[in-house]
């Protein structure tokens, strides 16, 4: 049904569609006009994919049936006709008729809802849980129990997005690090969010659900087949809201387990570097990177901010100042405002490096390098 | 009472006369109605292609949210309230309207409300970002600080509906014509005497939630800040609580509107009066119990999803019943198809459209899949706009000619009405495609496989726009040049104390109350 339905779909809604030539063009242009939801790739999202068909295929029934009487009388009833007019204004048979019928298809199209939502909500028996945390405007996954956690933010470049490069294929669809999960297992979402509410969406999922500060919410997914699947955030969230895209890479069970191991190691070798004292050049070119990645959206990658709403870095009194008091800032944040805590977000090298780089650059000259170590120290310091 | 309306501007300042202020709702309300669509104007340009163009993602945020904010509150809201003005007096056999000194103060006080909501994109950090919706703790504790004056200015809105709405229901319990029992009142008096009492019901909800706001921001509460102990989900209770509600105060005026226009031209009576009253009373009924369906992703427990799914489909019986009898009363009708016809009959069509895809946003699974897409955008614009702004200008087609004494250019509207349709559903069918392949609202930039339908939307976008310049047109010059028109009775079908009046309508009517038979 499905291939069909889209087919008819295309020709009824989109006449445009139906210009394509041969069989390939067609595909490509039935991708670029699309107009009908993905079937997805999960039990999940077939079984919303079918809902979802069978009320539009009611809808268009319904329409067909009621417009067509209307269509049908502003042919025939017309007074250029000749018609006249008839003088009835009431018939309760066929008033309590088109209440009860509308109500009886109401109650049929309630059932598959309601086995679908339940179906929807059980996420017991989940084979492992992930915690995923929204930020201002990127996405945090945690592996519980697996002591892996990155951050994964919009990988585009703003070349792109302000129109002086060529856009790419995944334009805006691509991150700095995928989520990665494992084919045909039940996966657990733990969702929360930081500062603003944002929402995690992958269509092909059929998973959506608000991250909301303060509060943990569940849901879960199971993928059928392996492949790498794009969704963004649904839920408006500040300015970088269309810049906070998902990617979840699907792997094979034995593929995934060979990138956890992997995973691990990676990590283990950064807090190795953490021990490392790098000299002032090298922390910043590796600060000028990370503060574009992590920092440049709000404080602008000039150093000016935004006036008014995000303070300038260059030549502050906090980025020209006492150190500790920068790191706090950067460490803890500012409670009550967007600038977040980042030390939980990136490693001791990021912010040893971003904030050298913001007390060297722009004109900041203060000549303080920050070491990993430092920054190591002030946290349990604290 | 036997005098004209006063000289200069102090006519318009001062005047307690309800056609006088029913005429300045009406040009406020298309003065923000323009003021709005070039929000809109900017939105689609930037949306034209994948990049940003013209403006940065930041003014995109407050784009969309001057956007929803003036149309709703100061285009919609306001038409309505002037057409009640002009009408409900004279349906109803009344010389005015029951306050009409509170009925100057309630117009009065609107410019200034949005002057200073518009003053704010004037000002550092700019105007308020955080969506017509404003949830926290984005429009609190991350919003600029014009988000106070955004507080005021809703107090001031608030106020103003109010007062309006006491005065409908005062005017119309009180002030009928001898005869005229409840079940005799035309529909737009009915539809809008429910919808008074819903605007009476919920403004003060909304006044509430700003002020939670306010004192979040200001005075160190913690109502929508889960670190003080708060809920952010709470503010979309309370929101909602207004916001659903909200929907059909914009919508049942409009349901009001077209029983008129249709019965008008197909010279028939409307179709099931009486079912049609029961219908509106328990439209606003149950939208005071379905709220939590625009929340179906916040984490609710399964039983409130399933009840709020429940509720949520209810709502569609009584409205398939309205748009059977607007299609019965059609039929064996003898109906010629004048420009306040044809919106008319686009506005049950579009409407129905816009109804089929509440249903299926009602189904609470696939709502997963529908929920802040664009599948959502096209389905409250087909529910506003078709609904609601096509209603509006049907009737602004259709009473024009009584309120002026002069007939507008019937091709030239039709040439609007055209473009108008074509322009809307270019605009808006497609976004139901941009939503089904996972386009999310609100986005100032998108990825590539979105852009043509992108770019289709803007071009009906921008026709739909034009078409509103030529609407504009076509009244002044109907004012200032129109053919005279003289019988009481303009249109041959219609029925009601209206149009027993002379044309154009005297400045004071009904001074000693007709009889209603
Ligand atoms: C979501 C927007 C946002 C992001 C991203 C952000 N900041 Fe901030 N930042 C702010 C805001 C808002 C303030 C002002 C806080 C206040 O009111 O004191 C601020 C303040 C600061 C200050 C103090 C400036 C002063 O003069 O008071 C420093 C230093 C700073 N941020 C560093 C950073 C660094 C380093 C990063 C990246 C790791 C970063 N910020 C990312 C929003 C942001
Ligand atoms: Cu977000």
């Amino acid at each position: 049904m499905s291939r069909r339905a889209t087919m008819l779909f295309a020709l009824v809604l989109a006449p445009v569609m139906s210009l394509a030539a041969s069989g390939k063009v067609l595909a490509e242009e039935a991708q670029r006009w699309a107009v009908n939801m993905p079937r997805g790739v999960t039990s999940v999202s077939n079984a919303i994919y079918d809902i979802h068909m069978i009320a539009f295929w009611i809808c268009v029934v319904i329409g067909i049936g009621v417009f067509g009487v209307m269509f049908y009388s502003m042919y025939a009833h017309r007074k250029s006709r000749g018609a006249v007019a008839a003088n009835f204004h009431e018939n309760t048979t066929a008033e309590v008729v088109w209440t009860i019928i509308p109500a009886l298809i109401l109650i049929v199209m309630c059932i598959p809802a309601t086995s679908t939502l339940l179906k929807v909500y059980d996420t017991s028996e989940a084979e492992m849980d992930i915690k995923i945390t929204a930020y201002q405007w990127k996405w945090q996954y945690e592996y519980l129990g697996e002591d892996v956690v990155f951050m994964s933010e919009l990988a585009t470049p703003e070349t792109e997005i302000y129109n002086t490069a060529p856009k790419s294929q995944y334009y805006l669809q691509e991150v700095s690090e995928p989520l990665v999960i494992p084919v045909n297992t039940k996966v657990r979402f733990l969702i929360t969010a930081k500062d603003v509410i944002h929402s995690w969406w992958v269509p092909d999922f059929a998973v959506k659900k608000d991250a909301i500060p303060g509060m943990v919410n569940e849901t879960w997914t199971s993928v059928d087949e392996p492949g790498v699947y794009r969704g963004e955030c649904a839920e408006l969230c500040g300015q970088g809201h269309a810049f906070m895209p998902i990617v979840v890479n699907v792997l094979e069970k034995e593929e995934y387990s060979a990138w956890l191991s992997e995973k691990k190691v990676e990590v283990a070798a950064i807090r190795e570097l953490t021990k490392k004292t790098f000299t002032l050049d090298e922390l910043m070119a590796a600060g000028e990177e990370a503060y574009n990645r992590s920092c440049a959206s709000c404080h602008m990658a000039n150093g000016e901010g935004i006036p008014g709403v995000f303070p300038g870095l260059k030549g502050s009194a906090v980025a020209t100042g006492d150190i500790s008091k920068h790191l706090d800032v950067v460490v803890n944040g500012v409670a009550g405002t967007a600038m977040q805590a980042f030390g939980g977000q990136l490693s001791e090298v990021d912010l040893a490096a971003i904030i050298t780089y913001e007390r060297n650059a722009w004109g900041n000259d203060t000549g303080d390098a920050v070491q990993p170590i430092d920054v190591l120290k002030f946290k349990q310091g604290q | 009472m036997a005098h004209g309306p006063a000289k200069g501007i102090g006519r318009w300042l001062f005047t307690t006369n309800h056609k006088d202020i029913g005429t300045l709702y009406l040009w406020f309300s298309f003065a923000m109605f323009l003021l709005g669509g070039s929000f809109a104007m900017i939105i689609r340009a930037e949306l034209f292609e994948p990049g940003m163009q013209i403006i940065r993602p930041e003014f995109f945020n407050q784009m969309t949210t001057m956007h929803g904010l003036v149309m709703v509150f100061g285009a919609i809201m306001p038409a309505f309230v002037g057409l009640a003005n002009w009408m409900i007096p004279m349906m109803i056999g009344a010389p005015d309207m029951a306050l009409p000194r509170m009925n100057n103060l309630s117009f009065w006080i609107l410019p200034f409300a949005f002057a200073l909501m518009a003053s704010t994109l004037f000002m550092e950090g700019g105007a308020p970002n955080f969506g017509w919706t404003f949830y926290a703790p984005l429009s609190t504790t991350y919003a600029p600080p014009t988000v106070n004056y955004f507080i005021f200015a809703v107090h001031i809105m608030g106020a103003s509906s109010i007062m309006g709405s006491i005065n409908i229901i005062a005017t119309v319990l009180n002030m009928r014509a001898p005869g005229m029992t409840l079940m005799k009142m035309p529909m737009f008096v009915w539809t809008w005497l429910i919808t008074a009492f819903l605007l009476i019901a919920v403004m003060p909800v909304l006044a509430g939630a700003v002020t939670m706001m306010l004192m979040d921001i200001n005075f160190g509460t913690s109502f929508f800040d889960a670190a003080g102990g708060g809920d952010p989900v709470l503010f979309q209770h309370v929101f909602w609580f207004f916001g659903h509600p909200e929907v059909y105060i914009i919508i049942l005026p409009a349901f009001g509107v077209i029983s008129h226009i249709i019965p008008t031209f197909s010279r028939k009576p409307l179709f099931g009066y009486s079912s049609m009253v029961y219908a509106t009373a328990s439209i606003a009924f149950l939208s005071f119990i379905v709220w939590a369906h625009h929340m179906f992703l916040v984490g609710m427990p399964i039983g409130g999803e399933l009840y709020f799914m429940y509720a949520t489909m209810l709502i569609a019986i009584p409205t398939a019943a309205k748009v059977f009898n607007w299609i019965s009363t059609m039929f064996r009708g003898s109906m010629t198809f004048e420009t306040p016809m044809l919106f008319a009959i686009a506005f049950v069509i579009l409407f129905t459209i816009g109804g089929f895809t509440g249903v299926m946003v009602a189904i609470a699974p696939a709502d997963v899949q529908y929920h802040d897409s664009y599948f959502v955008v096209a389905h409250f614009h087909y529910v506003m706009v078709a609904g609601a702004v096509f209603s509006g200008t049907a009737a602004v087609y259709y009473w024009l000619p009584k309120w002026c004494g002069r007939m507008y250019d019937e091709s030239m509207a039709k040439m609007q009405f055209w473009i108008s349709f074509v322009g809307f559903n270019v605009t808006f069918f497609p976004q139901h495609f941009l939503g089904l392949a996972g386009m999310p609202r609100r986005y100032a930039d998108y990825a590539l496989q979105f852009s043509d339908w992108n770019m289709v939307s803007s071009i009906g976008a921008f026709t739909y726009g034009a078409s509103q310049l030529l609407f504009l047109f076509i009244v002044i010059r109907t004012i200032r040049s129109g053919t005279p028109v003289s019988e009481p009775k303009v249109w041959e079908g219609a029925e009601g104390l209206e149009w027993t009046l002379p044309t154009p309508v005297p400045y004071h009517t009904f001074s000693t109350p007709p009889e209603v038979k």
